[in-house]
C-alpha cells in the first residue's frame, strides 16, 4: 500500500539521520543530521494529518531551533575528538534511554488507536477559530511567556564585565 | 488533480495536497541531484594539499577554524526563535481572519487580540533595543576607543589565528 510505503520512507528519514546524530564524533555533523531527523518528523506529523504541527515543526525546529543548536555548537569550543572518550557514559545513557523507551512504550500501548481512524481534516482554520474565541487568554499568555523568554535571554547573556583588553580578547578565544 | 492518482482511492483532499508537496520536494531533490551529479561527472578531480586547505582570503590558515564564537550570535538566534514562534501563532489567525472579521461582534476582537499579542512582543523588542542588547557595533566602538590595539583585533568574530 502506498500509505505504508510513505510511512516507511518517512520513518527511515527520521531514524537513519538520528543514528548518525548519536554516533557522529563531530558536533557540526550531528547538527546537520538533526536537520534530516526533524524534517522526517515534520513529514510524519503531516502523514498523520497534523498539518499545523507539521508547519510548526518546519518553521520553529528546522528554521529556528536548529540554527540555535548550530550556534551553540559554535560556542562550545570543543575540538574535533578522535579518541574514544564518551564511552564511560554508556551506562547512564543506556539506563536513561531504556527508561525513556519504557515510558514511550507504555504510552503507545495504552492508547486506543482504533478510536482515531477518522480521515484527516485541515486543522489550521479550526485552531485559528479556537484561538480567536475560546482560548483568547491562553493565547495572550503565550505572548507574555515569549516576552519573558526574550528578556531572560537578554539578561543572561548581557555582558556584566567591564570592557577592557583582557575581556576583548576573551571574545575571540581560539582553539589551542 | 492528476497528483491524486499515485495515492489511488485513499487520496482525500488533504492527502492530495500532501502529494503536491511531496512531488515538489522530490523535484527539488532531483533538480539539485542532477545539477551536482552532472558537475561531478564533468569536472576534473586532482586534489592537492593547497586546494584542500581552508580558504582564508589567500592567507595560509593558522590553527583550527573551530573557535568559540561570541555569545551575541546565540542571543540573536534566541530573539529570532521568539519571533519565529510568534509567526507560528500568526499563521492560523491569518487563515481565519477573512472569515471571522465580518462576523458581527467578532471583528474587533479578532483584530485587537492579535494587535495586543504583537504589542506585547513589540514591548520585548523595544526593551532589548533600548537596553542595547541588539547593538553589535556600538560595543565594539566603545572598546576600540578604550583600548585601541587589542580591541581592533576583537572586531573580527572569526580570527585567522
Amino acid at each position: 500500500m502506498t500509505g505504508d510505503l510513505i510511512f516507511i520512507l518517512l520513518a527511515l528519514l527520521t531514524l537513519v539521520p538520528a543514528v548518525w546524530v548519536v554516533m557522529s564524533r563531530n558536533l557540526v555533523h550531528a547538527g546537520f543530521g538533526l536537520l534530516f531527523t526533524l524534517f522526517g518528523a515534520a513529514g510524519l506529523y503531516a502523514y498523520m494529518g497534523a498539518d499545523f504541527i507539521a508547519v510548526a515543526q518546519l518553521m520553529v525546529y528546522i528554521g529556528g531551533v536548529l540554527v540555535l543548536v548550530l550556534f551553540t555548537v559554535m560556542m562550545t569550543h570543543v575540538p574535533r575528538s578522535h579518541g574514544n572518550h564518551g564511552y564511560d557514559r554508556y551506562v547512564p545513557a543506556s539506563v536513561f534511554a531504556l527508561l525513556t523507551f519504557g515510558v514511550l512504550y507504555k504510552t503507545i500501548t495504552s492508547v486506543n488507536w482504533s478510536a482515531s481512524t477518522s480521515p484527516a481534516e485541515p486543522t489550521i482554520a479550526r485552531i485559528g477559530a479556537q484561538i480567536m474565541t475560546d482560548f483568547i487568554f491562553p493565547f495572550e499568555y503565550v505572548s507574555l511567556v515569549l516576552l519573558a523568554a526574550m528578556i531572560g535571554a537578554a539578561l543572561l547573556t548581557r555582558e556584566e564585565r567591564p570592557a577592557g583588553p583582557a575581556n576583548a580578547a576573551k571574545d575571540t578565544e581560539v582553539a589551542p | 488533480m492528476s497528483m491524486t492518482s499515485p495515492l489511488g482511492t485513499v487520496a482525500t483532499g488533504l492527502q492530495a495536497h500532501y502529494a503536491t508537496v511531496f512531488v515538489f520536494i522530490l523535484v527539488g531533490f532531483v533538480f539539485a541531484g542532477i545539477a551536482l551529479g552532472v558537475a561531478k561527472l564533468l569536472r576534473p578531480s586532482n586534489p592537492s594539499p593547497a586546494k584542500q586547505s581552508t580558504y582564508e582570503c589567500g592567507e595560509v590558515p593558522i590553527g583550527s577554524s573551530w573557535v568559540r564564537f561570541n555569545v551575541r550570535f546565540y542571543l540573536v538566534a534566541l530573539f529570532f526563535i521568539v519571533f519565529d514562534v510568534e509567526v507560528i501563532f500568526l499563521y492560523p489567525w491569518a487563515v481565519v481572519f477573512k472569515q471571522l472579521f465580518p462576523v458581527p461582534g467578532m471583528g474587533a476582537i479578532v483584530f485587537w487580540e492579535m494587535i495586543i499579542f504583537l504589542a506585547i512582543l513589540a514591548l520585548g523588542l523595544a526593551y532589548v533595543w533600548v537596553k542595547g542588547d541588539l547593538d553589535w557595533v556600538k560595543k565594539l566602538a566603545q572598546r576600540t576607543a578604550m583600548t585601541p590595539a587589542p580591541a581592533a583585533a576583537a572586531e573580527e568574530e572569526v580570527p585567522a589565528s
